[in-house]
């Protein structure tokens, strides 16, 4: 019984989120909402037993990608209120029900056969972030290396991408050629 | 109503996907379009995990938690992106970025 | 012995290469000599494997290599040399080397000399693969090649549009034929299950002769063409656009006896159903006849000739048809030697006279054009038939097979031919070289041709003069693979009467022709005298108005007919439609472009469009699916 109530309160507020993060004019509500929405996601792979999920949800989502969006917000002047020219409302709400609407047909008519088996069965006994650890490192080991090379890879490209003045790198550079900068910069402040 | 099957997470999973659609489909500002796509990126999330849940696997949560993985990464590069672009044109709104028209 | 059958063969094709490599150049004497020479090389193998066949050597047969293999159709490019293609080998060879030694001289101030010789000798290599082929599908690629040079050679002049319209003409009326003898070769492949000469005359000799008769019939149509009997005559005439020296190659000597040469090659086949060979006998002497009424009143020197051809041919055909294949392939070699003599004379006279074609333009040239005058004369002496020259052992030998086969409405009308003949071989002559010199009216200087000119048509006067006395040789020769017919007419008396009175009528003749043309002070034909506006000579002088016919009852519909379907089928009806799939395809695009509209919002629109088909279809086939199981 609470798995149902736990259940549909968290899908009714994250569905009230969601649906503010589309709809609002002002960037940071829907940020804001985007960020809440995180979080009772995160509720939902407690509910699923799916621990490390929702530890990872909270940690990386809403912690860091929020915290990213939140950095990129201050490039942009946010108190403005986003002006968008709308499209054809019809055609937007028209398009996006009717793809719901077939999707859950999909599901209602079972068309999925009834004869899964798992692939890799939840082991009994252990915790699910022991479960995930042992899977993870043994069957998915390369996509996880591969992930590992994907993340520096966007990381590299964040800082290409955003940062300034990188030509210029104090490590490599030796003391007197530091000191000779240093005097420039000096000399050009105070002419 | 109150046994909360397979089906009910997927229909929420649905309704989540339809508004991110919505979302996608309707923002101009080029931000708010991301995170419309970290909407749709979540309702997926959900849809695996359930599924994982449901049928004792490790394959749905092994896969939600690559999904994250990499949401996070095109969020790095894609808010790099917008950064330059938004440096050269000042503004980022859909309907003046045409320059690749066919 | 094969090395000589491919240099015979092949050595005009690299003359016709060489020159070829000159087409566009502007003229060089190497262009003319060395096709010649090699030409001379080629008649010079083909005396040798005259000499060996003379000697009783076995028929040289090679095969070059396979053409075609499928199925049960074998098709090899095989050459046979035997009496009767050796025959006519040597008649080619004389023939085109006198030409193209002549043409050094006659094309000397053409701008386009060196594509002459090329297309000339790719003629003579041609009618080469005609002749030497063993199998009817070598025949016809021949027959094909010698169609497409003479083409080429009436059309030589091709800014002039009576050129084109001539080669056109000719071109055209020789492929109606071809049906006719792809038809018949068709025909004898499906009965006989071979195209080689030897093994299909074998296997004819068990066929239905309602087969076999239209076999010949078909196979006749082709030889009609190439060798304009009637109605497919008209071409001929009209060749004589073409420079004189292709007409003395080509349509005397060469191309138009080809069709000869087929009847006699297939002399199995027609000895099988003599109806049919009744039938060519009495074509052949009615174009015999009417050739020569239309030559009795006609203008145009090389017309006059080319009529005369066209009644040899008629003659020639006549034997054929009769059964007597040696006395027709005999007047064949006997006529290419006059006839190719009186053209190329004619060449002379035109060159000599700056291109005038008209007899009566002319007179009195003997004086200075003495060596031509001599040659003229004597080749009309041979073609009218008069003993000793070579003409009349051909000709008569053609009227005794007539008579003894019975047949005396034609032997009758060849005899009347033979008159005709006479009288208008000596009304040009006379014409152009006695009486009064009627050119100086026109100020026009006649000089003689150029002396090697004149030395290379020696042979051919030669030839015309002795070729009777070959008549022995050559029968023992041939009739080991012609029917050996001798015609000896039984009563002594009958065979010196015909001959004496053949002979008195054609001298009466000539006579008569020297007595009208010759006459200082004659009536220039103008067009007013009554003769003029009988009607007998305005059927004559229009051909029996059959060109007219042809154009206003077969030309002039088929050309509506052609525009029409022009017009309306192939303009509007082929062409809309391809252009109007292109414009669909083009407009489709044109409307799409709006779908790249470089805005992001809109494409995600599109995106989740197409997410929404696919998941119906998804929806769809998954119910298909569910259903159906």
């Amino acid at each position: 019984m609470f798995e149902a109530i736990a259940f549909y309160l968290f899908a009714f507020l994250t569905i009230a989120m969601f649906f503010i993060t589309v709809t609002t004019s002002q960037a940071l509500y829907a940020l804001t909402a985007l960020a809440s929405g995180m979080i009772f996601i995160s509720a939902f792979f407690f509910i699923l037993g799916a621990e490390f999920l929702g530890a990872i949800q909270i940690v990386v989502y809403s912690g860091a990608v929020m915290a990213l969006y939140a950095f990129g917000m201050m490039f942009f002047d946010t108190t403005r209120d986003v002006k968008e020219k709308q499209g054809n409302k019809m055609i937007v709400s028209g398009l996006s029900v009717l793809s719901a609407v077939l999707v859950v047909v999909i599901f209602a008519a079972p068309m999925v056969s009834e004869n899964i088996t798992a692939l890799y069965p939840i082991a009994e006994g252990v915790g699910n972030t022991q479960g995930v650890g042992m899977v993870l490192f043994t069957k998915y080991l390369i996509p996880f290396e591969v992930a590992a090379i994907m993340l520096l890879v966007a990381m590299i490209s964040g800082i290409v991408l955003a940062g300034k003045k990188m030509d210029l790198s104090l490590t490599m550079m030796s003391d007197a050629e530091i000191r000779d900068m240093k005097l420039d910069q000096t000399k050009k402040v105070l002419s | 109503m109150m046994e909360i099957g397979l089906n009910h997470y997927l229909v929420l999973s649905t309704i989540l996907f339809a508004i991110g659609l919505v979302g996608v489909m309707r923002r101009k500002n080029l931000l708010l379009l991301f995170f419309a796509t970290e909407i749709l990126l979540n309702s997926v999330n959900i849809a695996f995990a359930a599924i994982s849940h449901y049928y004792g696997d490790y394959t749905g949560q092994m896969f939600a938690f690559f999904v994250i993985a990499i949401a996070a990464s095109e969020v790095a590069v894609g808010l790099g992106l917008l950064i330059v672009w938004h440096k050269r044109h000042g503004n980022i709104d859909l309907d003046s970025m045409s320059t690749m028209k066919g | 012995m094969e090395f000589y059958l491919y240099l015979a063969l092949f050595s005009p094709l690299v003359g016709s290469l060489f020159a070829g490599l000159f087409g566009a150049s502007p003229k060089t004497k190497l262009a003319g000599i060395v096709p010649t020479l090699l030409l001379f090389v080629s008649f010079l193998s083909a005396t040798k494997l005259l000499l060996y066949i003379l000697d009783g050597g076995a028929p040289v047969h090679v095969e070059m290599m396979t053409w075609m293999e499928t199925g049960s159709l074998y098709i090899p490019f095989g050459f046979i040399v035997d009496q009767v293609s050796v025959t006519m080998m040597m008649v080619v060879t004389i023939v085109s080397t006198v030409v193209h030694i002549y043409s050094n001289g006659y094309m000397d101030h053409d701008k386009a000399f060196n594509r002459f010789f090329s297309y000339l000798s790719a003629f003579v290599f041609s009618m080469m693969i005609l002749v030497m082929s063993d199998n009817f599908a070598g025949l016809f690629i021949g027959w094909e090649g010698v169609g497409l040079c003479s083409w080429l050679l009436i059309g030589f002049w091709y800014h002039k549009e009576s050129a084109t319209w001539a080669a056109n003409e000719a071109f055209i009326m020789n492929r109606i034929a071809d049906l006719g003898m792809l038809i018949g070769i068709f025909l004898v492949y499906w009965n006989t299950g071979t195209l080689q000469y030897d093994q299909a005359f074998a296997a004819m000799a068990t066929l239905d002769t309602d087969v076999l008769t239209l076999m010949g019939i078909f196979l006749f149509i082709g030889a009609m063409g190439k060798s304009a009997q009637f109605p497919l005559h008209t071409w001929l005439a009209d060749a004589m656009e073409g420079p004189t020296p292709v007409s003395a190659l080509i349509h005397a000597a060469t191309m138009v006896t080809a069709g000869v040469y087929l009847v006699v090659r297939s002399n199995e086949l027609y000895s099988l159903i003599p109806h049919i060979g009744l039938f060519i006998a009495s074509l052949g002497a009615f174009v015999a006849i009417f050739a020569a009424s239309m030559a009795l009143v006609n203008r145009d020197m090389k017309r006059i000739i080319a009529y005369s051809t066209l009644s040899q041919l008629g003659y020639m055909f006549a034997a054929a048809g009769l059964g007597a294949y040696w006395v027709a392939l005999f007047h064949l070699m006997a006529h290419a030697f006059f006839k190719a003599l009186l053209f190329l004379g004619a060449g002379n006279v035109m060159h000599a006279m700056h291109d005038e074609l008209d007899p009566f333009k002319m007179g009195g040239l003997k004086k200075p054009m003495k060596v031509t005058y001599i040659m003229m004369t004597l080749a009309s002496l041979a073609l009218a038939g008069i003993f000793p020259f070579a003409g009349f052992f051909s000709k008569d030998l053609i009227l005794e097979v007539a008579m003894i086969e019975h047949h005396y409405v034609i032997y009758s009308v060849l005899v009347f031919t033979a008159g005709l003949t006479a009288f208008y071989s000596f009304r040009l002559t006379a014409l152009i070289f006695e009486g009064e010199e009627r050119h100086k009216l026109f100020g026009i200087d006649p000089h003689e041709a150029y002396k090697f000119m004149l030395v290379g048509m020696s042979p051919l006067l030669l030839l015309a003069i002795i070729a009777g006395s070959f008549k022995m040789t050559y029968f023992e020769m041939v009739t080991a693979v012609l029917p050996e017919v001798h015609y000896h007419i039984h009563s002594e008396v009958l065979a010196w009467t015909m001959n004496i009175g053949t002979q008195l009528f054609v001298i009466a003749a000539i006579l008569y022709a020297y007595k009208k043309y010759t006459t200082i002070g004659m009536n220039i034909p103008d067009g007013t005298s009554a003769t003029e506006n009988s009607f007998i000579y305005k059927l004559l002088k229009n051909q029996y108005y059959i060109p007219y016919a042809y154009e206003r009852f077969l030309v002039e519909p088929y050309r509506s007919l052609s525009t029409f379907f022009w017009t309306q089928i192939d303009q509007k009806v082929v062409d809309g439609t391809v252009d109007g799939i292109a414009g669909i395809l083009y407009q489709t695009g044109e409307q799409t472009r709006d779908m790249q509209s470089g805005n992001l919002s809109t494409m995600l629109k599109w995106m989740v469009a197409g997410t929404v088909a696919m998941l119906s279809l998804a929806v769809v086939f998954g119910l298909a699916v569910k259903l159906g199981a």
